[in-house]
Parts: structure tokens; C-alpha cells; sequence
């Protein structure tokens, strides 16, 4: 695997190996004092950050560190990107400065597969691009860690049923889950009003409804969404108190959820609009684990992208 | 399943056998059974290693009523070779409760060989802890090694040429116990 632009790419058995390595990271660096691990010494891993981020960004420097690489983060702000420099610019210049993979968040939808046009060279040679969320269309690592939580809190994941709620329209994450939930064998829906929802979602592997107290109640796990309000130009819902009373997560609908059903939310997340405070939480709300698990399923990435020669794995 | 040109070393009663003197030659250097004895622990290393710690440990209880902490210490991180071979899957580690420092470690494993899997193994103890001591523990040595490593507890001495290579089955992972040379097989893992 030389990229990881979108789930979509993903067959079972390598999203199933990036989740079983993920695992395998918590575990090598449980309890240790040092988090340390040689793997990556003397690559240069350099991240391109053209939308805000907390989660991912750090998590990514967090997980290229953890395994000896050198971690370079780039954001749009303070860089030549404020001066007019082109994204393709930008790329042939981070790898002519030795970026070994280059990882990605921008506003455009495709930004990703085109950076790792532009930046491939002859052979297999050129950096390793991973997608950290290119405008609505794809988020894969964020799909990756939202498996590992469900599976790591539910025991498996084929044939749960995972429901998802909120700004279906403008969200990465949600195309992501719904591809690779799919993919892993569980079984997806929708809650969202009819206007946040996609225009050809009816082709989509999902059950698509517009009633989250109907949902709740036979759902393995919940994945809350934010309202993408810095991806909206127009009015989507009357007012946010009344999305919020319709499709936030409320303490009296976490209430009337089965006590093993999981919560999880990718953040960052509005308390009190998509989901309550008390909810967030919770001992059911996994958004913490959600964020531990990131970091090594990112290593997991990393690890699967740049090490090994050729492509087939031995077990 | 074996092939008509294997040669077998060590029948499954053998295999039962060595495994017994390892632990009685662990339990009689290291004094587990005395007193003061240091802590002992056992790490193996995956995916047979691990096995044949669980088994050893066993013995040691069976002959010396002691339970050892037992564990596992996948290697493939720290493997001098990544770059240069297809990616490997990752296999799990588990260091037991109360750690390795200041603990006699005693690392475990199926064939010694070139020494490169054993000086990963002491690459990885070096981020988990600081041991009194690290000994070594295999069930075959087949010689040809590459580095300056040696092993405290031996099971079989093997001479072996590098075209040939050595089976270890173990009834746990391959449904029955025995050590075997096969002519050519490039390598065991």
C-alpha cells in the first residue's frame, strides 16, 4: 500500500490488518516508561494543515515521534501558502525537501489523490500521501480509529448496528464510516434532517431515517456528528436549538439507550448543541478512547506505508 | 505436515523431555526456589517462544512449586532487516504484572541462529525496563551465528548447513511436538 487517500480503498482484510496492528501498538507500549520504538528512525514524515485541527494533527506527530520519526507540521497560516503559493508548489517543495509521507487536510474534496499525483515519481518512488480530510469527501484514518473503538467496545463488528447522526451533507467522516462500516461487515444508518443529507444517498449501503428516538433504541453504537457550520452557505434547520432538541444527543435519550450501547463523537465537539455535556461524559462515551486509539492507528499507517519492501505480508 | 526428505531430530517425547531439562537447569542457575531468589521472569518470543515459555513456566511449577511471571516480547519492530524484506504482520507483547526491572529476564525462543532475533529482543528490553539480567533460553541452536550471542540454556545443539531448515512444531501452534531438518525450505520465518 503506498497511499491511504480514502476507506473507500480498503478491502476487508487491510482495514482489518491496520485495526489489528493498531492493537498491537497499544500493546508494545503499554506500561512503558519510555514510548519510544525504532521503527521510523531517519524518516521524515511532514504534515500538510490547511483547515484547523487538534485531534488529528497532533495525533499524527504524536504517532510519527512514538516511532523515531521526524515530524515536520506545516499549516496553511504561517507558511507561504499566505503569500499565494499553489498547493502544488507547496507539495514538490516539501518533497524536493525530503518528506518520505506527506499528510494532507485541506478544504477541496480530491485534494488528496491529486497531491499524490503530483508528487509521484518513477518506479514507487515519491512520499507516501495519507488523507487527513480533504473537504467533504474523505477522512479515512477517522474511520479507522471509530472501528477500532466500536470493536475494541462491542467485541466485533459484523453485524452491529451502527447509527449515525447529524451533518451527513458536509461530513468526511461520515462518508469514511459509512464506506468502511460497511466494508467490515456491520450495518449502518443514517438519522439526519432531509436537509443535511446528501443528494444520492438512497445508492449509499445505509438505511437512511429522519427520527433518532425511533433509531436509538436498537443501536449498538451512536456516532454524534457536529454541524459543519464553516461548510455551510445557507440555512439547513430553523435554528440550532431546535436541531439540537431533534438530534442532539440528550441525557434523556442516552438514558434510553441499552447500557452497552456505545457513544462516540470524532470532535471536536459543541457541547450542548449535537450532543449534552453530561453525555459527553458518560462512561457509554468513548471519545477519550476514540483518541487514544487514533494515535495508534495512525502508527499503524505509518508503519504499513513506509516499512517493508514489495508488497505481500508475512504472517 | 512433514516431507519424506525431513530428517527428525527430536520425537515428540523428546521435545517433552528437553523442555524438562531447561527448566530444571533454569530453576538450579537462577535458585528461583530459594529464599531470596530474584524475580524470574519468562518472555517469549512469538510466535513459538511464547509456547514453550507457557511450557517451561509449567515445568518449573510441576518441579519447583513456583509460578514464574510469564510473557511475550514481539520483536518485529525492532527487526534489523524491515526495510529490506515485505511488511510482517505485528504479533502481540505482553510484559507481566510488576515489569522486568531489576528482574532476571530469561528470554525464550524456538532456533538460535544468525543472533539477530535475540539482539532485537534485547533492543526492545531496553525501552520496556531495566533487567538485573537477561539470560537465554532455545530450544535448537543451529549455529552460523552472526553476532556475539550465545545462549544460557540450550535444548539441541544442531550443526546445520544454511541451505537446510529447521522445523519446530509445537502441539499448541502445529498439532504436535517435533524438531526436524528439511533440506531446503529458505527460511523458518
Amino acid at each position: 500500500m503506498k497511499h491511504l487517500l480514502a476507506a473507500s480503498d480498503l478491502s476487508r482484510d487491510a482495514a482489518t490488518a491496520i485495526l489489528d496492528d493498531a492493537d498491537k501498538f497499544r500493546e508494545a507500549l503499554l506500561g512503558r516508561d519510555v514510548k519510544k520504538l525504532p521503527t521510523l528512525r531517519g524518516r521524515t514524515v511532514i504534515t500538510m494543515f490547511y483547515e484547523n485541527s487538534t485531534r488529528t494533527r497532533v495525533s499524527f506527530e504524536v504517532a510519527g515521534k512514538w516511532m523515531s520519526a521526524d515530524v515536520i507540521n506545516v499549516s496553511a497560516s504561517g507558511s507561504s501558502v499566505a503569500k499565494g503559493e499553489s498547493l502544488r508548489d507547496t507539495a514538490l517543495t516539501l518533497r524536493a525537501a525530503g518528506a518520505d509521507a506527506l499528510i494532507i487536510r485541506h478544504p477541496a474534496s480530491g485534494a488528496a489523490q491529486q497531491l499524490a499525483a503530483w508528487t509521484r515519481e518513477d518506479g514507487h518512488g515519491g512520499p507516501s500521501v495519507i488523507n487527513a480530510g480533504d473537504g467533504t469527501h474523505e477522512h479515512p484514518t477517522q474511520a479507522l480509529l471509530d472501528a477500532l473503538t466500536i470493536r475494541q467496545r462491542l467485541g466485533g463488528l459484523e453485524g452491529r448496528r451502527v447509527v449515525i447522526v447529524g451533518d451527513i451533507l458536509h461530513s468526511r467522516v461520515a462518508r469514511s464510516n459509512v464506506s468502511l462500516l460497511s466494508t467490515l461487515g456491520a450495518e449502518v444508518v443514517l438519522v439526519a434532517p432531509p436537509t443535511l443529507l446528501p443528494v444520492g444517498v438512497s445508492e449509499w449501503p445505509v438505511t437512511v431515517s429522519h427520527d433518532l428516538d425511533a433509531e436509538l433504541p436498537a443501536a449498538d453504537a451512536v456516532l454524534m456528528l457536529r454541524v459543519q457550520a464553516e461548510r455551510m452557505n445557507g440555512a439547513f434547520f430553523p435554528s440550532a436549538r431546535e436541531y439540537s432538541v431533534r438530534y442532539g444527543l440528550s441525557e434523556k435519550r442516552l438514558a434510553g439507550l441499552s447500557e452497552d450501547t456505545v457513544v462516540l463523537h470524532p470532535g471536536p465537539m459543541l457541547r450542548g448543541m449535537e450532543i449534552a455535556s453530561s453525555v459527553a461524559d458518560s462512561s457509554q462515551s468513548a471519545v477519550l478512547q476514540q483518541v487514544s486509539n487514533g494515535v495508534h492507528v495512525r502508527m499503524a499507517v505509518l508503519f504499513q506505508l513506509l516499512v517493508g519492501a514489495g508488497r505481500e505480508v508475512i504472517a | 505436515m512433514g516431507d519424506s526428505t525431513d530428517r527428525e531430530l527430536l520425537s515428540a517425547a523428546d521435545v517433552g523431555r528437553t523442555i524438562s531439562r531447561i527448566a530444571h537447569q533454569i530453576i538450579e542457575k537462577t535458585a528461583l526456589d530459594a529464599p531470596d531468589a530474584p524475580r524470574v521472569v519468562l518472555l517469549g518470543i512469538p510466535t513459538r517462544g511464547v509456547t514453550l515459555a507457557a511450557r517451561i513456566a509449567e515445568k518449573v511449577k510441576e518441579f519447583a512449586d513456583v509460578e514464574l511471571p510469564t510473557g511475550a516480547l514481539d520483536i518485529t519492530l525492532y527487526r534489523d532487516d524491515l526495510n529490506f524484506k515485505p511488511p510482517r504482520a505485528l504479533a502481540s507483547t505482553s510484559i507481566p504484572e510488576g515489569g522486568i526491572d531489576d528482574a532476571t529476564v530469561i528470554l525464550v525462543d524456538d532456533v538460535l541462529y544468525s543472533g539477530r532475533s535475540v539482539r532485537s529482543a534485547l533492543d526492545a528490553l531496553r525501552d520496556v525496563g531495566r533487567p538485573r539480567m537477561v539470560q537465554l533460553a532455545v530450544l535448537v541452536d543451529r549455529g552460523h551465528r552472526e553476532l556475539p550471542i550465545r545462549a544460557d540454556y540450550v535444548g539441541k545443539n544442531v550443526p546445520t548447513s544454511r541451505s537446510e531448515n529447521v522445523k519446530v512444531r509445537l502441539l499448541e501452534t502445529d498439532g504436535t511436538d517435533s524438531v526436524a531438518i528439511a533440506p531446503y525450505g529458505g527460511p523458518t520465518r
